[in-house]
């Protein structure tokens, strides 16, 4: 198995500078283009000789016929004939040039900037990822990319070319005769206060489009990743209703970004055929009184005819440099967001697996608007003290929304604590370098993720060098033999891409991971939820043996999980109130009792909820005090033999 | 649990592992590619997205034509500007010269101003409207799109990952905008160009004009060539594209567990392979048109080049006068250059003709789950359940249920017990219709499933799962799922009979607290309590709940319990838990294996007997209780 490769460290986005303009983020991806600078520049040079004979092949033609065939000089004829052919010739061959090397360049830009975008998300931490919408992400890698490609590959470059190409005859204008040349001249002055003007507008619409496109996006991977949802309630209308209000804003925006364009690029052709006209009339009237010649003025005016079309082509070129300026801004904003958690310097997995809370608290980000009271809700952990002994297991017991899942996000930081600080072998975990920290702490989590992957692939994530012995062993703790009779054992492709397996089929997976990245430190988040009762037994036996060599904190709803820790931790409010063994804590503290009771039948009142059946809760819970007071093994003797199962017959 | 292993192909060995490639082995096999996607994507649908992209355009013909008016208008008065201003300066500078006389200029200029206006004007109205109506088909397009993956059946959809869903309709959709934003403007200017000039050149001189459509065929041969060629790799385009964006939506969908197993290398080696395909392509049709696009050129100026020659060979021979050979060359130059512009359009149209295609073979392929033609009325639904020799299975010659009889009265509670593969989850899917069966039928209250449209059937037969999908917005928002038109307080009551009113309220805005994406924001446990009160508020007469509570604690256990006894009283339900201790809300229980019923009675009666399997199991649950 080859080793992956390494994420590139750093993105080649320039460093946002101090001032910062409209265009700055788009200027910030040219780094991108090193990389092909030898062909981007070519690419320019060839695109402004080429613009030579482009120009050159008409006045070649008019050559040809006001020299040769004028003055029937056939030998003429052919050598000047032949030299334009050539000229045409060569203007298609530089065309093909340009275009070829175009390609190259400014796909391999698109790409990098690709995959460096794609390895920046991968980095961002969850609290980027929970309030991103997924389309917006989506939207941004495939379309602003490929906006600001083709801005690269042709509107820069023909912006350039129509600038220069309106700069040099505009000169050559006012060579020829200056007051008109100033006329054209004057004329720049509404040309650019449209431009200014349409910018701001559309510099605003454009941002909406492309923003409101994310919308969309969202709404359609939304209603493809909860199609089985909006199936089972029949919801499809529901969907499509708040579907078509994101399209309809989409098309609202779209239909005023039309509107803007018509006016500008309307104008954009109406002022050159004006300027024309004032010309001729003003020209006209330097002929009658004999400052020009007639031939000056043709001249004059076939020049400026030439004008019309780059001026005009400048609204369409200026539409897309806004839209690639727009979306260079979109793109940058992710690689500028705040990397929250970062590695550390030390780049050494830990070894001991001493794990200790201290003083831990954590409120989600964002939100938090009204509660500035930092006393006040929105905390979901606050005041954590926990120390876990190397082998040791901790079992978390507490009531949904009491913070579980949230602490044990918090040791392979996914999320970093809001105060304290979580220490390994003494070490803060903000210390090490991610790899370190995650390859020392392995999760398996309440809903678990495959990726479309091989089985192996799949389970070796934590490990890519474990050898098939592990792996077999780790499919034995999870109880997961069921990949052999995959159609290709091992390699078949399972997750979204490859072959669907059920709920508890995922689960065993997930724990078979976490288990064969033989962490320091397992972390179980419940992990055993979709198990039937057999093969949850089964598990929770392996699992023991498992946990006997690691650091271990296992999320438990159910007693028989709990019995997998040496000690349990009992979560109220997001913080811990009681640390103790199982049968210590259910024989003193009621609200333990109420999360673990096994059924109705062992509420004893202790919870805030009614109580239903007095009688056989009483029963139930003496059982209960025995397990108590003879400490787990006793627990363990109770949960695996008959006699508890005896008792309840004896009792019906 | 059940239905391991229902993805199609699992059955069909083709491919061995190692016959895929040394590098990708550890993406895994699956079977041959190609078959997997429930579309064949490969055969050309030209025909069919032409239809389509006229279905779209249908409904503006009048307008279409309005414009169609308003171009050519648009395209007289702009060609006529440069012939206008040398009328002005031929006719109308002359007399200025000679005495003063600025009647001829002045009129000139005055018809220019109102050519000009004019031409702002219609131009303007062409680019406003044809814009709009561009828009308006797009709209029309995202709706029909979005509308047909939703009526899609859920067997379509595993097949397709939802990633190449959303490449449908966002990434091809887009494709069809480049070409109706800016297509046809150009397609139309250069068309009617061309034509004209044509006209211009065969009768200015026709043995010349003759020569120059010559090109001609050499023009149609490169089209068809570019045509040929880019329709092949357009659609790849499209298909590495989708490629690009399963990938990521995947990694972005399981974020947490990529970083949380340094997932991130392995995802950038793949995500870094698709890319890298994704150039590639791109990078083949940029070639294409790097060689067409020049070579419409070339024939151009070769052309150009010819008729110099030839057509001053000619005029030293005394065959043609100068000004012939000079106006000729200047609408040659006229007649050549839009070509560029339809070369272009040429381009935009098969790019966007590859997307049309894709999506048309969506919209054409049928749901697998079909409404009928007259749907019968449900009305009174009591909810009567009935299987009725029931066959079905996920891959052919591999039946999950080889003919299942079962009854369920209308209002009883049926739990489903059985091991991994038995076929609870399929029965689950049979009867909430998301899939149907291979033969035998299921009856709701003696109709047929199949003879009821689906949003009739859903309203009366919910079935909630594990996956609680939350939906971007507040938990307000997630429950009223179940009932769009609820009011605060009806949502407020559902979670309270479910007893996910305490956590809500304890979020920092209650019951207005976004769920964050995907919910990541509740944990596992509360998910599925958003999911119940979700169901709870729809109200059906049949709910079906699988694995709806093996994230929940048990004291959120015991008030779903509590409340399903409530709610169930009335009601038909099916449910499939592997705690035994909702199993025991159940009047009845079901022990399946290999999709056959092996014992069949109500929970204390099973438990009684020595050897049955569900004593057996209730035995181990009981002791696993400790």
């Amino acid at each position: 198995m080859t080793a992956p490769p390494r994420l590139r460290s750093e993105p080649a986005i320039a460093p946002i500078p101090t001032r910062r303009r409209r265009h700055t983020d788009l200027l910030r991806l040219l780094p991108y283009l090193r990389p092909y600078q030898a062909r981007w520049i070519t690419m320019v040079v060839i695109a402004f000789v080429s613009l030579g004979a482009t120009i050159a092949i008409p006045l070649m033609t008019k050559a040809v016929i006001d020299g040769p065939v004028e003055h029937h000089d056939q030998r003429g004829l052919w050598v000047l004939g032949t030299a334009a052919l050539g000229v045409g010739v060569l203007e298609a061959v530089l065309w093909f040039i340009r275009r070829w090397l175009v390609t190259r360049a400014t796909m391999g830009v698109e790409r990098d900037i690709r995959k460096d975008l794609y390895a920046r998300l991968q980095i961002l931490p969850m609290s980027f990822h929970n309030q991103w919408q997924s389309g917006q992400l989506l939207s941004r890698i495939m379309n602003d990319l490929s906006t600001v490609r083709r801005f690269l590959s042709f509107g820069l470059v023909f912006l350039l070319l129509n600038v220069t190409q309106i700069v040099v005859i505009t000169g050559i204008l006012l060579a020829m005769y200056w007051p008109l040349g100033v006329v054209v001249l004057l004329s720049i002055a509404p040309i650019t206060a449209t431009v200014l003007h349409n910018q701001r507008q559309f510099t605003v619409l454009a941002r909406q489009a492309q923003d409101q496109a994310g919308v969309v996006a969202t709404g359609v991977e939304e209603s493809a990743l909860g199609l089985r949802v909006i199936k089972s309630f029949g919801r499809e209308d529901y969907v499509y209703d708040r579907f078509d209000g994101q399209v309809s804003e989409l098309f609202d925006i779209q239909v005023r970004k039309v509107r803007l364009q018509a006016r500008f690029w309307t104008l954009l052709e109406v002022i050159p055929n004006l300027t024309l006209i004032i010309v001729l009339g003003l020209g006209a009237a330097a002929v009658g009184s004999g400052r020009i010649t007639l031939g000056t003025l043709v001249a004059f005016i076939t020049m400026m005819l030439s004008l019309v079309w780059p001026i005009a082509s400048l609204g369409f070129l200026l539409s897309m440099t806004q839209e690639s300026m727009t979306a260079a801004d979109r793109v940058a904003e992710i690689f500028d967001a705040p990397i929250d958690i970062g590695d550390g310097p030390l780049g050494q997995p830990r070894t001991g697996g001493r794990l200790q809370l201290s003083d831990v608290g954590f409120h989600f980000p964002g939100g938090d608007d009204e509660h500035t009271d930092p006393d006040d809700a929105g905390w979901a952990l606050r005041h954590v003290d926990l120390e876990v002994a190397p082998g040791e297991t901790i079992a978390l017991v507490g009531a949904t929304g009491s913070g579980k899942s949230v602490l044990t996000s918090l040791i392979p930081r996914l999320y970093d604590v809001t105060e304290g600080s979580i220490r390994i072998d003494g070490t803060d975990i903000r210390e090490l370098s991610l790899p370190a920290l995650r390859s020392t702490v392995a999760t398996a989590f309440e809903d678990p993720t495959l990726f479309s992957l091989s089985v192996r692939e799949n389970l070796t994530l934590g490990r890519p060098d474990a050898s098939d012995e592990e792996i077999a062993e780790a499919i034995e703790v999870a109880q997961a033999q069921f990949v052999h009779e995959l159609p290709f054992g091992l390699d078949t492709r399972i997750g979204e891409q490859g072959m669907s397996l059920s709920g508890g089929q995922r689960q065993r997976l997930s724990l078979a991971r976490a288990v064969l990245a033989r962490p320091k430190i397992l972390v179980l988040d419940d992990t055993l939820s979709a198990l039937d009762v057999h093969t949850e037994a089964l598990v929770e036996e392996a699992l023991g043996r498992v946990l006997h060599d690691v650091t271990g904190l296992v999320v438990a709803h159910r007693a028989s999980t709990v019995l997998l820790a040496d000690r349990v931790a009992l979560l109220e409010h997001g913080t811990i109130t009681h640390v103790g063994t199982h049968g210590q804590l259910l024989a003193t503290v009621p609200h333990y009792r109420y999360l673990l009771a096994a059924d109705d039948e062992l509420d004893d009142g202790a919870s805030p909820d009614p109580v239903w059946d007095t009688d056989d809760a009483r029963a139930e819970l003496r059982c209960g005090h025995e397990v108590a007071s003879g400490a787990e093994e006793a627990c363990r003797d109770c949960g695996a033999g008959e006699s508890s199962e005896t008792g309840r017959e004896v009792r019906r | 649990m059940s239905t391991d292993t229902q993805a199609s192909q699992a059955d069909s060995p083709t491919t061995s592992p190692a016959s895929a490639r040394p590098e990708q082995r550890w993406r895994g096999v699956m079977s041959d590619g190609k078959d997997d996607l429930p579309i064949d994507e490969q055969r050309p649908l030209r025909r069919e997205a032409r239809a389509l992209l006229g279905s779209l355009l249908a409904p503006y013909k009048k307008m279409v034509g309005v414009l169609l008016v308003a171009v050519v208008i648009e395209n007289i008065a702009r060609l006529s500007v440069p012939r206008l201003v040398q009328v002005g300066i031929d006719h109308g500078v002359p007399p200025l010269t000679r005495d003063g006389n600025a009647h001829d200029l002045l009129v000139v200029v005055g018809a220019l101003c109102v050519i000009v206006a004019v031409q702002a004007i219609s131009r303007w109205f062409f680019l406003r409207q044809s814009g709009r109506i561009g828009q308006l088909a797009l709209l029309e397009l995202r709706r029909r799109v979005f509308r047909h993956f939703q009526r899609l059946d859920v067997s379509f959809h595993d097949k397709y990952t939802s990633g190449r869903v959303v490449s449908r309709s966002t990434n091809d959709v887009e494709a069809i905008q480049e070409m109706l934003e800016n297509g046809f403007d150009s397609l139309i200017t250069a068309v009617l160009t061309l034509l004209g000039t044509s006209i211009l050149l065969v009768t200015l001189d026709i043995e010349l004009g003759l020569i120059c459509l010559i090109s001609f065929p050499v023009l149609v041969a490169l089209s068809i060539w570019f045509r040929n060629e880019s329709s092949k790799t357009y659609r790849e385009v499209r298909e590495s594209a989708a490629l690009v964006i399963v990938q990521f939506v995947e990694t972005m969908t399981g974020i947490k567990a990529v970083q949380a197993y340094r997932r991130e290398p392995r995802n950038q080696e793949i995500f870094e392979e698709v890319a890298e395909r994704y150039r590639a392509i791109n990078e083949r049709t940029f070639r294409l048109i790097a060689i067409f696009m020049p070579a419409v050129k070339l024939v151009g100026n070769i052309m150009t080049g010819v008729v110099l020659l030839y057509g001053g060979w000619r005029v030293l021979h005394g065959h043609m006068t100068v000004g012939v050979l000079a106006a000729f060359l200047l609408y040659l130059r006229m007649f050549f250059e839009p070509m560029q512009d339809i070369t272009q359009f040429f381009n935009t149209f098969q790019s966007a003709t590859s997307a049309l295609e894709k999506l048309a073979g969506v919209l054409a392929t049928g749901p697998g789950i079909a409404d009928p033609a007259t749907p019968k009325q449900l009305e009174n639904v009591q909810g009567a359940v009935r299987f009725d020799n029931v066959r079905f299975g996920y891959v052919e010659d591999r039946p999950v249920l080889p003919g299942l009889d079962l009854e369920i009265p209308a209002g009883q509670t049926v739990a489903l017990v059985g091991t991994t593969g038995a076929g609870k989850t399929t029965i689950a899917k049979l009867m909430a219709r998301f899939y149907d069966p291979t033969s035998g039928s299921i009856t709701l209250d003696g109709t047929d499933l199949r003879d009821v449209d689906q949003p009739q059937l859903r309203r009366h037969v919910v079935m909630v799962t594990q996956e609680n999908f939350m939906f971007e917005g507040s938990v307000a928002d997630n429950i009223r799922f179940g009932k769009p038109t609820a009011s605060d307080a009806e949502v407020r009551a559902a979670a309270e009979a479910v007893g996910a009113h305490h956590f809500i309220e304890e979020l920092p805005d209650g019951y207005d607290t976004s769920v964050e994406k995907r919910g990541g924001r509740l944990s596992a446990g509360q998910r599925q309590l958003v999911a119940f009160a979700r169901a709870f508020l729809a109200d059906p007469a049949v709910l079906i709940l699988d694995e709806a509570t093996s994230s929940l604690d048990i004291p959120s256990e015991r008030l779903v319990q509590r409340a399903l006894e409530t709610v169930l009283a009335d009601r038909t339900a099916l449910i499939i838990a592997h705690r035994l201790s909702t199993v025991e809300v159940a009047d009845r229980v079901l022990v399946l294996e290999h999709g056959q019923v092996l014992e069949d009675g109500a929970p204390a009666d099973l438990i009684a007997s020595d050897d049955g399997r569900y004593a057996a199991l209730h035995r181990a649950w009981v002791s696993s209780l400790a």
